[in-house]
């Protein structure tokens, strides 16, 4: 169980996260949405024990992070940061062994099943800047799963994706939740958390706005208190798609 | 042991006979025998060898933990205030000159740079010890206020440095002085090799620790944290590492330029290019091109033989321009 109670975050003198509370359960896929600015990948660095808490409290399994080693921590909550860029150009196998680093051990095994779990095999000679884009976010997740982490907290990793690979990588989160891993992701696009979540914490301004199952938090009403637009959903379940459109007043006010 | 830190050794292996033979006196194999030549051999060149190894192998292994830390391939450790500060404390010898003790003059100039990469690696650690990220404030600048910090204090004794030549006591001072930055293994002995190897050595090792942290940073700061890497332990043994190599290098020989950066580029194809697989085989790279430099500066048919620092530097700039244009392609 991953605890965030009564979490203060804060970036120099400005809060980003006020005072929020929710429990993660393992197994799940949770999705963390907001407008910009909202605080999602402050929150998620918090919830990674990144991002110290200004006051509050992130726990893993009760252990406070703040009190954890940070090796410890490190093997219980892997991090997929937003598109890093990659300092060397290293071969996609030793970049996915770079997951091993908190175990401070060779393992293989963990390494040979990360390149399986996510189809890498034939790649794993290839050197990371002769991989497409869907490739390369492929092999991103896999360092994060070659850590064998009970939590996995990725920063939008679907963002810069083409639909297909949006797709496959959601297939790939979905099975570690379903492997028991906890998954929590930073989404922009709302469609993607309605269709794949299992439960969604919206932000809004630092604070949380609804949480909950995708069709309860993602409601037209709390879109409209988040964003500010007028929007519904279309199709069927697990495959629907938010039509929006400006609230007359706020479009009034952005043009104004 | 990486294939890379086999094929240094092997080549080391070969530099050393070669270098110990070349020299104003050529000495042929079979020659060897009781007189001047074993003196030439045990107190001059066996010396400058080592000297050159260890000088060597320090500025390759902290080129490429440099260049680990900053994620950039153009960095090198003589930019980041070390060298400089030890050249100043080195300098401050110069200038106390009659005022050492005899009994002291032999070790005041060593020590004197030693202290000064001393005072500089205190500086760069507090300075860049305040400012960079970790849990506590999450904010801070981290990789680029240590650069920062490290070319303020380059420049504050570059500036010193330059004020202590404008002022100095005499003009056999000045062209000492002028001389002695721009480094050279002429004419040092077993005592140097004692004072540098030991330091080195140390500094090699502090820096193998950093090896896997440095690794990590491959993915950037925040994702080295996730994976357990302590940003002020890191910088710790980085600033450690690289002011025992780099001052004990400055002091013993002056400021060599160029090794720290180079290096790690010929060592690079060889290994799987992440950090911690350079650190040793550069290590060994930069023995073979500091020993092979200063080997062939004692054949060339010059006047004067030519400082080391300043010939290493000729061959550097260009390489540094074929770097900058690589990178432009995108092939770096």
């Amino acid at each position: 169980m991953l605890a965030a109670d009564n979490l203060v975050l804060a970036r120099g003198a400005r809060a980003v996260v006020s005072g929020l509370s929710a429990v993660l359960q393992p197994g799940t896929i949770t999705a963390i949405v907001g407008p910009n600015g909202a605080g999602k990948s402050s929150l998620l660095l918090g919830l990674a024990g990144l991002l110290a808490p200004a006051s509050g409290n992130v726990s893993l399994d009760g252990d406070s992070l703040a009190r954890l080693h940070p090796r410890v921590r490190a093997q219980g909550i892997g991090y997929l940061p937003q598109a890093p860029d990659i300092a060397w150009d290293v071969a996609v196998e030793a970049l996915v062994a770079l997951g091993r680093l908190p175990w401070r051990d060779r393992g293989t095994a963990a390494i040979a099943a990360a390149l399986s779990a996510l189809d890498l095999e034939p790649l794993r000679h290839r050197p990371v800047s002769q991989l497409s884009g869907g490739e390369r976010a492929r092999v991103l997740l896999a360092r994060v799963l070659a850590g064998e982490p009970r939590w996995i907290l990725a920063d939008e990793p679907l963002a810069a994706l083409d639909l297909a690979h949006q797709l496959s990588l959601t297939a790939h989160l979905k099975a570690c939740a379903q492997a028991g891993q906890g998954v929590v992701v930073v989404l922009h696009d709302l469609g993607l958390a309605m269709n794949h979540a299992d439960r969604v914490l919206v932000m809004k301004d630092g604070r949380l706005i609804a949480d909950g199952l995708p069709h309860i938090a993602l409601a037209p009403q709390v879109i409209a208190q988040g964003w500010g637009v007028r929007a519904r959903w279309l199709g069927e379940p697990e495959s629907q798609a938010l039509i929006a459109a400006e609230e007359p007043e706020q479009a009034e006010r952005n043009r104004g | 042991m990486n294939r890379a830190s086999l094929i240094f050794a092997a080549l080391l292996a070969v530099l050393v006979p070669l270098s110990l033979l070349a020299g104003r006196v050529w000495i042929a194999p079979a020659d060897f025998g009781p007189g001047n030549t074993l003196l030439i051999l045990a107190e001059l060149r066996l010396p400058r060898a080592v000297l050159a190894i260890t000088i060597g192998a320090g500025l390759g292994a902290a080129g490429a933990a440099m260049q680990g830390y900053l994620r950039n391939p153009l960095a090198d450790p003589g930019l980041f205030g070390i060298a400089p500060m030890a050249a100043l404390g080195a300098v401050a010898s110069f200038w106390l000159g009659t005022a050492i003790p005899p009994a002291w003059a032999a070790w005041s100039l060593p020590l004197m740079a030693l202290a000064g990469a001393g005072l500089g690696m205190t500086l760069l650690a507090l300075i860049a010890g305040r400012t960079s990220s970790d849990a506590a404030g999450g904010a801070g600048g981290g990789i680029a206020l240590f650069t920062l910090a490290g070319l303020m204090l380059a420049s504050l004794a570059g500036a010193l440095t330059a004020l202590a030549i404008t002022l100095a006591p005499n003009p056999f001072a000045l062209s000492e002085i002028v001389m002695w930055l721009n480094g050279a293994l002429t004419d040092r002995s077993w005592r140097e090799v004692w004072i540098a190897a030991p330091l080195t050595a140390a500094g090699v090792a502090v820096l193998a620790l950093a090896a896997r942290s440095l690794d990590a940073l491959t993915l950037g700061e925040e994702a080295a944290r996730s994976m357990g890497v302590e940003p002020r332990r890191l910088l710790a043994l980085l600033v450690m590492g690289i002011g025992l190599t780099v001052g004990a290098g400055v002091a013993v020989a002056g400021i060599i330029g160029f090794v720290g950066l180079v290096v790690p580029h010929l060592v690079r194809p060889f290994t799987d290019r992440l950090p911690s697989s350079l650190i040793l085989p550069s290590a060994l790279a930069g023995a073979c091109l500091v020993l092979a430099a200063d080997s062939v500066l004692r054949v060339l048919p010059l006047v004067t033989e030519l400082r080391l620092g300043i010939a290493l530097s000729l061959i550097g700039a260009p390489f540094f321009g074929w770097l900058l244009l690589r990178m432009r392609q995108g092939r770096l």
